[in-house]
């Protein structure tokens, strides 16, 4: 019963890349189409450039350590200002229409003044990931941590629970789901800016590997840029994942339970 | 503010056999008066339970004795030393327990977090926790379960042990039983009993059930009226050995059980009855 469910699971998620693969490798089969060619040639230069120990080092360790630099800044201030906010609320309300116009610019938009500010080396590009990647996480901290239950902040008090006992043990917990929900999303946006960032300066990376090959009419290499990044950006959401149900344990088996019972 | 020099009353002398004392202790709302001037003890040793009518202020005078709320009127001693806010000596379990523990910790850690707040190294935190555990009859593999995971009564037994461990003067209790089935609350009430004899705890009770008060206490304190007072104070000599059915059933305990209703439902004339 397990097996069979989880095999169905697999099927669902699988059936769908298959297909596309398919049909692409067939219907491009035999294209002489400059800006789409075989599928064939592009998974060929996918290997040579993504999957060669040695060139996906050199093509994907700037990328990396730009996202993993810039989202691990904007996970650190989200969750500590998010915290800060969340419980000083007076700050919280004073700020919330400035704080609420800053998210709405799109990280990338900002992207001519931080050269202006920072310049085009990798501190910029990594300025820029951590400012887009912070909002959703600093908000959703406030929120996860304005919503604690007020019941359990009465039983801390009367056990006398000190600040950083309440602090550790009570209050981020309790907002644990909401920090993760708001860092999935920033992880999203980090990827997003790290490629635009990227193609500024000629520092390396996935996007100015990208925006190289375009400009040299290396479509194929291209095309092979850009299936590295879904698979990117896919491995990074399953990492992610694991972390969360790791971290998250308790609320998955808890939502589980309360979706059986209904 | 300090009432040091204009304290009209006698210096508090540190009653051993007093837990907890409320001396004119009052509490409003703005400008709605929910406690009027409310005065008992709860001697050490005793299971005292408050009992009233819903929406009498039950809930905001266990705060208040609690330390949880400042009152606005009068004082709550813990013995003998006035109460600002939560004192050491004293634990609470609340009626909803299921908001009252923490779902994303286990039931020992649940029960750990008060000992570990208090200075108590994580083993020996761990050894009261399930001592405690014992004490309320939960088996030892419940010890790393997820609260949540457990039945309404074995929650309820979880917040008890929390409280048990934490070796208070004093253990308040807000409507602890309310939010449980029929005989789950009978199996509480005795575990209850059974612990307060066997530890030789200082209980105090609030609820607006009279036959659970008659049954669990040796006093209770009847509230009544708005704002609530204290309609009167009924000693209950029904013994140590209580049982559901046998002691509900004898004449003393029905007689004792219409005096506090009388007591209660004459909210508009408290004084009168008292």
């Amino acid at each position: 019963m397990r097996v069979s469910n989880s095999l169905k699971m697999i099927a669902l998620e699988i059936w769908l890349p298959i297909l596309i693969v398919v049909v692409w490798w067939f219907a491009s089969a035999n294209s002489t189409s400059l800006y789409f060619p075989p599928l064939q040639a592009i998974l060929e230069s996918f290997a040579e450039n993504w999957l060669d120990p040695q060139e996906a080092i050199q093509n994907l360790a700037p990328s990396l350590l730009l996202l993993g630099s810039g989202y691990l800044l904007a996970l650190v201030g989200g969750v500590v200002l998010g915290t800060l906010f969340g419980i000083v609320t007076p700050i919280e309300h004073a700020t919330r229409p400035v704080l609420e116009t800053l998210r709405a610019v799109p990280g990338v938009a900002l992207l001519p003044i931080f050269i202006v500010l920072f310049g085009i080396d990798a501190q910029m590009k990594i300025l820029l990931i951590a400012f887009g990647s912070f909002w959703p996480i600093f908000l959703n901290t406030i929120d996860g941590v304005r919503a604690v239950e007020p019941l359990l902040l009465d039983v801390s008090r009367v056990f006398r629970v000190g600040r950083a006992r309440r602090l550790f043990r009570i209050v981020l917990p309790s907002a644990g789901p909401q920090i993760f929900a708001g860092a999935r999303t920033a992880l999203a946006i980090a990827l997003i800016i790290m490629v635009v960032a990227e193609t500024v300066g000629g520092s390396g990376g996935i996007g100015y590997f990208l925006l190289d090959a375009q400009r040299n009419f290396a479509i194929t290499a291209m095309w092979g840029a850009i299936l590295a990044l879904g698979i990117l950006g896919y491995v990074l959401n399953i990492f992610f994942r694991i972390i969360e149900r790791r971290v998250l344990r308790w609320h998955r088996l808890q939502q589980a339970r309360l979706e059986t019972a209904k | 503010m300090t009432n040091i020099g204009t304290r009209t009353s006698p210096q508090p002398t540190v009653d051993d056999s007093i837990a907890l004392e409320a001396r004119r202790l009052g509490h409003s709302y703005g400008d709605r008066d929910v406690l009027g001037s409310i005065d008992f003890i709860v001697p050490r040793g005793e299971f005292v339970c408050i009992v009233g009518p819903s929406g009498v202020g039950k809930t905001t005078l266990l705060r208040c004795l609690s330390g949880l709320q400042v009152s606005s009127r009068g004082s709550v001693l813990v013995k003998g030393q006035p109460v600002k806010e939560p004192a050491r000596g004293v634990a609470v379990v609340f009626q909803d327990y299921s908001r009252s523990l923490m779902p994303w910790a286990s039931v020992l850690h649940n029960v750990t977090l008060p000992l570990r707040a208090n200075g108590v190294r994580r083993a020996a935190a761990e050894t009261t926790a399930r001592a405690a555990l014992a004490q309320v009859a939960l088996a030892d593999n419940v010890a790393d379960l997820y609260p949540w995971q457990l039945s309404g009564g074995m929650q309820q037994r979880v917040a008890i042990a929390r409280a048990l461990a934490y070796n208070p003067q004093v253990l308040l209790m807000d409507e602890p039983f309310a939010s449980v089935d029929a005989q789950t609350r009978a199996d509480l009430e005795d575990l209850m009993r059974k612990l307060q004899r066997d530890l030789d705890l200082t209980v105090l009770l609030v609820t607006h059930d009279i036959d659970e008060s008659v049954y669990l206490s040796d006093r209770v304190i009847a509230l009544s009226g708005s704002p609530a007072g204290v309609a009167d104070i009924v000693e209950v000599p029904l013994g140590a050995e209580r049982d559901q059915i046998g002691t509900k059933s004898l004449p003393e305990f029905a007689a004792i059980r219409a005096r506090v209703h009388g007591l209660i439902r004459h909210t508009a004339a408290p004084t009168e009855l008292a």
